[in-house]
């Protein structure tokens, strides 16, 4: 029996305002503990919200970025429940008329475009954090009031992949908007999950679970695989998924029930009285609008276009705004896109990911990392040494000029120098030069490595090939 | 003469002409109370103060010239004033002291005006119509000990009434300034709401709250509100519009202004002698030159229900805070019926620290909020209650103002509506509708009963339009001499203001 999981997802995303959403305190991570609190964000008795205007720009930024319909008129709301991390036992945030509904993003599958709906994009305000020690419990409110986005996706995501992608795409949008960080393994975003199964064809919905404690885009696909085996298993074995709050042990890899019977909580949503609602105006809206970047499925096909990049390069280029800009920058010094292209995906990207850095990070200028490959092409050094020098370049934050010349590694093609090499290489290794003049062609290239290997990598091979033709041919 | 017996006006006048200093008014305020606050109770935290009455320090660039200089102000003890307790007369906010001054305070230091250190006592949380609910116990009626002074602002009228105090600040969700002002014959003002801000008020129902002055006259009532009215950046609901100088609004004529009274005002149950009082003062104002009109706001009787729904819901999910997680009480009481230890501690604190009326008004709130109920009860009053607003509005077109009786009734005996809650909010019946309006409304004296008990006359006008009270107000005041009788206090002896 084939059966088809439906997943949605419920994502919180803090923005990245310098202060919280309704005081002036800091939002900076990893200070000590309560040293970024006010009597606003204490909830202490009298005190009341202010919105940060900036943080409310910035949501109206991704519900516009993720398609969504904007509310000419939106509100706050009282979600009021008990929890020691919540200062005045209620919760700012945005229940029947949420800033942004309706939109939608577009995942890859297989090739082909699949479109998830998005149901709702609202702004609320960050709980406190308890630390659990021995016999209490502390509270930290350093993350209290911080401005945090809730993105709700419909139902339409049918495989753990899909979650995957789904969270990679809305993760490049919100980074492309340079409104959060989205670091999950910071906590600065959170995913959780309600999935279920039904029978391949069915129109009716299985029961659902929630998963929740997922601490990487990993960790949601993985957990979901782990849930979906699970329900499959169940209901092979005529067993009854049941509806409740499960956690993701990563360690383990199995999800475990949180709650073993589901109370209903009533969160008894109100307006908030202190915050008057708010009118998103047209004019508001055409001016949000207008500083929308240009966004990662634009720009993908864009670059396809302009640059004649296959879809795979322009994809890989897109991933990250700044990637995407740096190899635009690098395209006006050196209009050659598809070289330029090539050693982005191939050499610098790898640099990226082994030592685990943003772009922005690395010492690199674009017109140094320009200068490198310009050398290259002209072939004042070869490919190999190239990457070499790319690496000490972000090592050490040289350019490629300096490198070279300090390591005396540019290439050589003078052939006056290479034919003293060459003339060693063919006395050395007769039986070499017997195979080739006897026909064996593959041989003339041993002998180019070992010229290469003599050279300390620094003969131009085309050079070399070409004299040593020459040189055996007469 | 004794100093504390006078208004801000006239002391502002004594000590700009040397006449008198500042500390002069500050002593003879401290030998009434001495004198008489162990009958009337309207301050609480007294004991085992060495000096009764302290002030905010304070250090004001240009005290000499400020608006208010020197002049004492007497504040309800649900305003905060920075590092002094600060306890809505609520045992669960025992000992708490904000580390901020609530709005209206900051202004008024910076006016030059000396706000006290010890508070007025109010019914627990502003909850309740006769200053009965605190858990300090209640505060007497300077006219009769045995009577209730209202509330919830009950301290601060009685303050004014009995001259231990020059001005008070209170606060109004349904009446609480304009009712206790009227049964202790003094003059109370709720402003508009957004007027002034709420910040640092404790809040009870936030849509609803309003600071404002309970003063001795008229003119009084003007000069404080001219000095707390005001947007405020820390208050998103406070309204940014300029604010006049209201002193310039006491003009003794009211020559062609339209008053209109509401026949659903004079209803049964009212009593007959506030009935006959209010009728005379408004003869009053027609002889004065007035236009009076009968009209109708007839959504009025539904005023008290559509305010008890939303009020309590606001006021359970104001109240949650209370936890005795940061501050105030934390009860350590063990609960063996609970085994989650957060839950035991929020349910024995709260089980503690709250009084009875506290309780009720917060699981009537939680109820009307409850899934389920809050289309029925919250959605709809809140529907009511814009209807009530559109009454005013239509009522407004055609008159200028709107004059009714404060209360029902004048003061209660002392426990005699305590056991029925239904009957202590009648009492709320007529000031209600103001606060669920936002507009602005004034009660000041318009007679005695035969008792000797004050009335009180309420002035309702348009939103932001508080000159319209105070001219109405201040004509009323000018032409007749109920705002200078005084109570005598338990054979203590009081001499008339004139």
């Amino acid at each position: 029996m084939e059966y088809q999981p439906v997943i949605g997802l419920e994502v919180h995303v803090q923005l990245n305002t310098s202060t919280k959403i309704f005081c002036g305190c800091s939002t900076e991570f990893g200070s000590q503990p309560n040293s970024q609190v006010c009597p606003v964000c204490l909830g202490l008795p009298g005190c009341l919200p202010v919105l940060n205007k900036k943080a409310f720009a910035y949501a109206v930024k991704v519900a516009m970025a993720l398609n969504c319909r904007i509310a000419e008129y939106t509100k706050f709301d009282r979600k009021n429940y008990f929890y020691p991390d919540l200062p005045k036992n209620y919760q700012i945030s945005q229940y029947d008329l949420p800033l942004g509904e309706d939109g939608f993003l577009n995942i890859r599958q297989n090739g082909n475009i699949k479109r998830i709906g998005i149901r709702r994009v609202h702004l609320e305000e960050d709980a406190g954090k308890l630390i659990h020690v021995s016999d209490s419990s502390l509270v930290d409110f350093n993350r209290t009031g911080i401005p945090l986005l809730e993105i709700v996706s419909c139902p339409d995501i049918n495989s753990p992949q899909e979650a995957y992608d789904y969270l990679i795409s809305l993760k490049q949008i919100i980074r492309y908007l340079g409104v959060s960080s989205c670091d999950m393994e910071k906590g600065i975003l959170r995913c959780d999950a309600n999935i279920s199964v039904k029978r391949q064809g069915d129109s009716e919905l299985g029961t659902k679970t929630e998963l929740k404690n997922m601490n990487s885009f990993r960790g949601v696909r993985e957990a979901l695989d782990f849930e979906i085996r699970r329900q499959v298993k169940l209901l092979e074995n005529k067993q009854r998924v049941i509806q409740e709050t499960r956690l993701w042990d990563a360690q383990k890899h199995m999800t475990y029930s949180m709650r073993t019977k589901e109370e209903a909580q009533d969160y008894r949503y109100f307006p908030e009285p202190d915050l008057p609602p708010f009118i998103i105006d047209a004019e508001m809206q055409r001016e949000i609008k207008k500083s929308l970047p240009e966004l990662p499925q634009a720009k993908e096909l864009r670059f396809i276009q302009d640059y004649q990049l296959s879809e795979y390069y322009a994809h890989l280029l897109t991933s990250d705004r700044e990637i995407a800009d740096f190899f635009e920058y690098c395209v006006k010094l050196y209009p050659q896109a598809k070289v330029l292209a090539n050693w982005m995906c191939g050499s610098l990207l790898a640099e990226l990911n082994s030592r685990n850095l943003a772009l922005g990070e690395l010492n690199l200028s674009p017109e140094n990392f320009v200068d490198l490959i310009r050398l290259a092409q002209e072939g004042k050094v070869s490919n190999v040494v190239a990457k070499g020098v790319l690496r000490d370049m972000i090592d050490t934050g040289q350019t490629a000029g300096e490198i070279i010349q300090k390591k005396n590694i540019s290439q050589i093609s003078d052939p006056d120098a290479l034919k003293e090499i060459i003339d060693i290489v063919i006395k050395e290794n007769e039986k070499s030069v017997r195979d080739y003049l006897g026909g064996r062609e593959n041989a003339i290239m041993f002998l180019v490595g070992q010229v290469m290997r003599k050279s300390k990598s620094k003969a131009n091979p085309k050079a070399v090939l070409e004299i040593l033709r020459s040189r055996l041919n007469k | 003469m004794n100093l504390n017996e006078l208004t801000a006006h006239q002391l502002l006048e004594m000590i700009r002409d040397r006449q008198v200093s500042q500390l002069d008014v500050l002593d003879s305020l401290r030998r009434r109370i001495e004198q008489v606050e162990p009958q009337i109770r309207a301050y609480v935290r007294l004991e085992g103060r060495g000096d009764i009455l302290g002030c905010i320090d304070t250090s004001v660039d240009g005290f000499e010239s400020s608006e208010l200089r020197g002049i004492p102000v007497s504040i309800k003890d649900n305003i905060c004033t920075r590092g002094y307790n600060t306890e809505c007369c609520s045992r669960i906010l025992q000992g708490f002291r904000p580390p901020y001054h609530a709005t209206v305070v900051k202004k008024l230091i910076d006016a030059g005006a000396y706000v006290m250190q010890i508070k007025n006592n109010m019914d627990e949380f502003a909850f309740g119509s006769s200053t009965e609910n605190s858990c300090f116990g209640p505060t007497r009626n300077p006219w009769d000990l045995e009577r209730v002074v209202g509330g919830s602002s009950g301290g601060c009228a009685a303050a004014i009434a009995a001259d231990e105090a020059v001005v008070a600040l209170g606060s109004d969700t349904g009446g609480s300034i304009r009712q206790p002002a009227s049964f202790c014959g003094v003059v109370g003002l709720k402003p508009t709401y957004g007027r002034v801000s709420r910040f640092g008020l404790i809040a009870f129902a936030s849509s609803l709250d309003q600071i404002g002055p309970i003063t001795k006259d008229v003119q009084d009532a003007a000069l404080l509100l001219k000095i707390i009215a005001g947007y405020d950046p820390l208050d998103s609901t406070s309204v940014d519009m300029p604010v006049p100088d209201y002193t310039q609004a006491l003009i003794n004529d009211i020559k062609h202004i339209k008053i209109g009274v509401p026949q659903e005002y004079f209803i049964e149950g009212i009593d007959e002698q506030v009935r006959e009082i209010t009728l005379q003062a408004i003869e009053k104002l027609r002889q004065l030159g007035a236009q009076v009109y009968d009209i109708s706001l007839p959504h009025t009787e539904y005023a008290v229900p559509v305010y008890y729904i939303i009020a309590t819901a606001e006021a359970s999910s104001n109240l949650a805070r209370f936890d005795g997680v940061q501050y105030g009480i934390r009860s350590t009481d063990q609960n063996p019926g609970i085994d989650n230890k957060i839950i035991q501690m929020y349910k024995t604190t709260r089980g503690e620290g709250f009084g009875d009326e506290v309780k009720r008004r917060v699981i009537l709130g939680t109820f009307a909020l409850s899934y389920g109920y809050y289309e029925a009860y919250y959605l709809r009053a809140q529907k009511v209650r814009t209807m009530i607003r559109e009454d005013f509005e239509r009522a407004f077109n055609t008159v200028d103002c709107i004059v009714t009786p404060t209360s029902p009734s004048v003061a209660f005996k002392i426990g005699e509506k305590i056991q029925n809650p239904l009957q202590m909010y009648l009492s709320d019946i007529f000031t209600i509708s103001a606060n669920l309006a936002g507009i602005p409304a004034i009660s000041l004296p318009c007679g005695f009963t035969d008792k000797g008990l004050p009335v009180g006359l309420q002035i309702l006008a348009r939103g932001f339009n508080e000159e319209m009270l105070f001219r109405v107000a201040y004509t009323y005041e000018q032409n007749t001499e109920w705002h200078l009788r005084k109570p005598e206090i338990n054979g203590i002896p009081a001499c008339n203001r004139s």
